[in-house]
């Protein structure tokens, strides 16, 4: 998914209303966002955190000086490891170490959905929907029904 | 909390400086780790440095670790410094990687290693002074620039790395240098020693891909696809149905081939090999086979094409080797000709003439060309002094001489270089000199050479690029070569030799001397041509009609963009210059450069024995050719493009769509009725067939290779998704469905052959003979994707093209081809041992035949065995002189398999070398 629809997709689902117009850098088509109040902002971890701010939810980039530094240390993540040009046995690799990470928690940071969830998750997409890396996974079946409500 | 921090690993510099800021607010603990230690739980691969949080999370990415310090201390987030440090994570590690791996485990220098981060320093610079602050995000220092600072300072506390005209980035990066936390975070992890303190860890980060492939992922990706107009669609369409009816007639087959008036009339040279030399897979790559994969895609566009090469015989180091092998030169030349020839034509080089240049041709036109450029006083004589050795009867090269250095007193000086204190040397300078061959003291006499007036003819020369550079494909580094001697100034340059094997001079007083073989080697390509045709100077002497292609590697630059084009401006004889000089980088082997004098690497006839078929060694040096850096030759690389990119790519891919027309469709390709789905994948392939053209064009062999095997991943990827195994079980309109899908997929497989022929020939006519492609469709390529294989056309046996290569396989060919400490160059079946560098004694050359590597298990199984008898006798306190003559034996086979290995000898105990 290129960077632009990935901000715009993010830009909806936290309720911006009015949708920026992104450009794109270099080779790698890295997003560049024109704010109207300053210089322009380069790069989508860089973009989505202004995004979460401008929305109003503070809250998804973490609470406590630790949560905010694992959401930033998640989104590296995201933009180093995820969407490196990663060989079939980096992305087992990868995907080994996020099952062992998550298997004793809900969300990255523990209990608390951020949006080091939200990049993670779409930049995994791919992945896990192709495929070779898909057949040995069993498929995960979502539902709908929210479980628990967002004490936010 | 607790740090664990490694010695060595560039990310503990700014942890540790940063670390101060969390003072007062929480207790951390500082463990040092070895570097490959796991600390991390969930982290499959070692990690440092990692801090531990009293939660029992960790924080395992070094900004991250920064940023929490500092946030600690109260620092609030902000858009700018988010910014710097995804800029930092995403571009600069990686650049920053590259140079310092290039300069610590490559042992590079300059440009070399500046060059890979010079745009991300000139980022920072630019920065700093467009906002006129201290510090990158405002007037006070903060987490951006610790985090960048870390991660600069390894490299840029070398001043030669810091360069001066960033002078925002120099006094940033100063002041920080300068401050009491990051001082001691730098003592800490390199102890002082600088950027080799990360050698230890960087020699086990793999090497950095370089930057221009990384826009080419190895794995399928989903990867981007260009927005198609309707035009584009229609276009692609429109050609498609028209099909093989598009193909123009063939071009008859000529011989010899000649320039024709109104086509385009390629002709193409490959940089000619030095004839006794077995080439190493860099020579092949740097010039033969460059040239072939143009060459063929020359024949393909229907261009008039002519491809030649042969191998450079005459000069000193022939001459010595035939004085060793008591063979006469030309005998030499003949025996080598003959194995050069054979290593070109196993790895299928497709030449139109492959000659030499001891022919009666060469004397002629070389010197027809100096008599051209004597008459218009272009050559001018000048009185050298020389060593001459009485004894061999001849002037000395300078390798031929040894004595003592006349700067440091070293015993063993050679003539041009001492090896102890590295300085230059004029050989007639050498206190004590020595011939190496026959030891005796060679004399100084002054000897007359005539010397080609290249000031002279400088300003021609000039002209010459200055209409012939604009618009060309000269590769940069060609064009940067020739600006830097242009910029210096020419000199006068020596043309004769006192030598015998040679062309003769043609002038009075130089009956003793040839051409020194820079002068008449570019000539070589004339006189080959003249020897294939008496109608040479149809190529030769028609720069109007002629476009000439020169492919070579870097260092030959030289003589094919100055020399030869002076001698033939000078000779005014209407000669056909080069037009597009393309030269190519180094390939280094491993992690080192291909050394025949370490018998480091692979050469051409060892190449042979490895059981990998020619085709994959084409594909592999092409897909690693050194266009534009240097590039490596590594065994775990070819393992991993041949099993990824031509087995699981290119082979699965067209492999399927072979076997779906024979499974499904009774070998006959099916009926298509294409969908808006379809057509566009038609415009998305023919996009890719437009690009691997436009950069073929341009001679960019590398890049154009990328272009194949992007259309085959299009191609895995439009059946993954139209599953036609499971639509022909399906409903009518399924089965039609799969019809398409099939029948679109072995055109594509058809196209993929002919795009592939350049490259991969054998495997190109074999993929051809499989699908029965009609002749036409395999030896023409035109911009457009044509439908080949119309519906009801028969198909032949479809079987695999490639085959996984294992890792065992790869491991015993590295360890065969690994180089150990012996010091060999193969040449043909014989191992050539030269004298090892320290060795005092003479013996030049020795040569020993035939070693091949289940000799030398032999050898060693013998030797274990003798061994093992005399450690026998030594334990039945056996007679002394039975044990003696058993010993000698052993050490007699240590000799000899230290001789097979091309190891040194080992100097018999108690009388040790000087």
């Amino acid at each position: 998914m290129a960077a632009a629809a990935e901000l715009s997709l993010l830009e909806k689902s936290l309720g911006l209303s009015k949708g920026n117009k992104y450009s794109a850098q270099g080779e790698r088509q890295i997003p560049v966002l024109q704010t109207n109040n300053g210089p322009s902002l380069t790069g989508l971890t860089t973009i989505a955190a202004h995004l979460v701010k401008q929305a109003n939810k503070e809250y998804l980039l973490g609470s406590t000086a630790e949560e905010k530094a694992i959401v930033q240390q998640w989104l590296e993540y995201r933009v180093t490891q995820v969407d490196g040009h990663s060989s079939k046995n980096d992305i087992h690799t990868l995907l080994k170490d996020l099952n062992s990470y998550l298997e004793d928690k809900v969300y990255l940071t523990g209990y608390n959905f951020t949006l080091a969830d939200i990049l993670l998750y779409y930049g995994l997409h791919r992945f896990i929907h192709y495929p070779g890396i898909r057949q040995h996974l069993s498929s995960v079946v979502f539902i709908k029904n929210r479980l628990y409500t967002n004490s936010h | 909390m607790r740090l664990f921090v490694s010695d060595g690993v560039p990310g503990c510099l700014p942890v540790l400086a940063a670390a101060g800021r969390a003072r007062g607010r929480a207790e951390v603990l500082i463990s040092t780790v070895g570097p490959e230690d796991c600390v991390v739980p969930f982290l499959t691969r070692p990690k440092v440095p990692v801090l531990q949080l009293d939660s029992g999370n960790y924080l395992f990415s070094t900004s991250a670790i920064c940023r929490y310090f500092f946030l600690l201390s109260g620092w609030e987030q902000d858009d700018l410094t988010n910014q710097w440090l995804e800029w930092e994570a995403t571009e600069l590690q990686p650049a920053l990687s590259a140079a310092l791996y290039y300069l610590v485990v490559q042992g590079k220098k300059g440009e070399d290693v500046l060059g890979s981060v010079r745009r991300a320093l000139t980022h920072i610079d630019h920065s700093l002074s467009r906002q006129n602050c201290p510090f990158l995000a405002g007037e006070t220092e903060s987490l951006a620039d610790i985090v960048l600072w870390g991660a600069l300072y390894p490299l840029l506390q070398d001043p030669a790395y810091l360069p001066e005209e960033l002078s925002a980035l120099h006094s940033w990066f100063q002041t920080l240098s300068t401050q009491e936390p990051c001082q001691r975070a730098a003592e800490t992890v390199l102890k002082q020693q600088g950027v080799l303190a990360l050698r230890p860890y960087l020699q086990k980060q793999p090497q950095p891909s370089p930057a221009e492939g990384r826009a080419v992922t190895n794995e399928p990706e989903e990867e981007e696809l260009a927005t198609l107009s309707e035009e584009e669609i229609a276009m692609a369409v429109t050609a498609w149905e028209k099909g093989l009816e598009s193909l123009p007639p063939l071009r008859p087959q000529q011989n010899p081939v000649l320039p024709v008036a109104g086509e385009r009339n390629v002709l193409i040279t490959s940089a000619l090999p030095y004839v006794n030399n077995v080439p190493h897979l860099g020579n092949i790559i740097g010039c033969v086979l460059s040239a072939d994969v143009f060459a063929r895609y020359s024949r393909l566009r229907q261009w008039n094409t002519l491809y030649l090469c042969g191998t450079d015989e005459y000069g000193t180091a022939t001459e010595t080797k035939a004085l060793e092998e008591g063979l006469t030169p030309q005998e030499i030349c003949d025996k080598y000709h003959i194995i050069h020839a054979d290593i070109y034509r196993w790895f299928n080089i497709s030449f139109d003439i492959f000659g030499r240049t001891t022919t009666p041709q060469q004397t002629k036109i070389t010197q027809d060309i100096f008599q051209q450029l004597l008459k218009r006083g272009f050559v001018l004589q000048d009185t050298v002094e020389q060593l001459r050795c009485e004894h061999c009867a001849r002037f000395l090269a300078d390798r031929f001489v040894e004595g003592v250095c006349p700067f440091c007193g070293y015993e063993e000086a050679r003539g041009d270089q001492c090896d102890k204190c590295g300085k230059l040397i004029n050989a007639v300078e050498l206190k004590k000199p020595q011939c190496k061959v026959c030891r005796s003291c060679p004399v100084v006499q002054s000897s007359q050479h005539l010397f080609l007036d290249l000031p002279k003819l400088e300003k021609r020369l000039e002209e010459w690029l200055g209409r012939t550079l604009p618009g060309s494909d000269w590769t940069p580094n060609a064009q940067f070569i020739t600006r830097s001697w242009l910029r210096d100034g020419l000199k006068p340059r020596c043309i004769t030799r006192d030598l015998k094997w040679g062309t003769p001079v043609p002038l009075e007083g130089f009956e003793d001397k040839v051409f020194y073989v820079w002068f008449d080697a570019t000539i070589g390509y004339l006189s080959i041509t003249a020897n294939y045709t008496d109608q040479w100077e149809r190529w030769w002497k028609n720069p109007e009609q002629v476009d000439l292609y020169q492919f070579m590697a870097k260092d030959n630059v030289p003589f094919h963009s100055l020399v030869f084009p002076c001698s033939a401006l000078g000779a005014e004889d209407n000669y056909t210059l080069v037009s597009h000089l393309i030269a190519t980088e180094y390939l280094n082997y491993e992690d080192g450069k291909f050394s025949k004098s370490r018998g480091v690497g692979v050469f051409g006839d060892m190449a042979q024995d490895t059981g990998i078929p020619a085709d994959i060694w084409r594909f592999y040096l092409l897909y690693i050719r050194p266009e534009g850096q240097d590039s490596a030759f590594s065994w775990t690389d070819l393992l991993l493009k041949n099993n990824s990119e031509l087995l699981n790519n290119l082979g699965n891919f067209i492999n399927r769509a072979g076997m779906f027309v024979s499974k499904f469709f009774g070998g006959y390709v099916p009926e298509m009725v294409l969908t808006p789905d379809d057509q566009r994948l038609l415009a998305h392939v023919t996009l890719e067939l437009q690009h691997y053209h436009q950069l073929l064009e341009k001679v960019r062999i590398r890049d154009a290779l990328r272009s194949i095997l992007t259309i085959s991943r299009h191609g895995n990827q439009y059946i993954q998704v139209n599953e036609p195994w499971k639509r022909i079980k399906g409903s009518e309109a399924d089965r039609q469905r799969a019809g398409t899908v099939t029948g679109l997929a072995v055109n594509i497989a058809a196209l993929l052959s002919v795009m592939l022929q350049p490259y991969m020939p054998t495997v190109s006519a074999t993929i051809q003979a499989q699908l029965q492609l009609p002749p036409p469709a395999c030896s023409i390529l035109l911009t457009n994707f044509l439908c080949t294989l119309p519906a009801g056309h028969q198909i032949g046996t479809v079987s695999p093209l490639f085959q996984k290569l294992e890792n065992d396989q790869i491991e015993s060919l590295r360890q065969r081809f690994g180089g150990g400490q012996g010091i060999f160059m193969v040449a043909g079946d014989n191992f050539v041992v030269l004298q090892a560098k320290t060795s005092p004694k003479p013996a030049v050359v020795e040569t020993v035949t035939t070693a091949k590597p289940q000799q030398i298990q032999a050898l060693m199984d013998e030797v274990t065995k003798q061994g093992n008898i005399v450690r026998e006798l030594k334990a039945q306190k056996a007679d002394k002189n039975e044990v003696a003559a058993e010993v000698a034996k052993l050490l007699d086979l240590k000799k000899q398999l230290a001789v097979a290995e091309g190891k040194p000898p080992e100097a018999p105990k108690g009388k040790k070398k000087k």
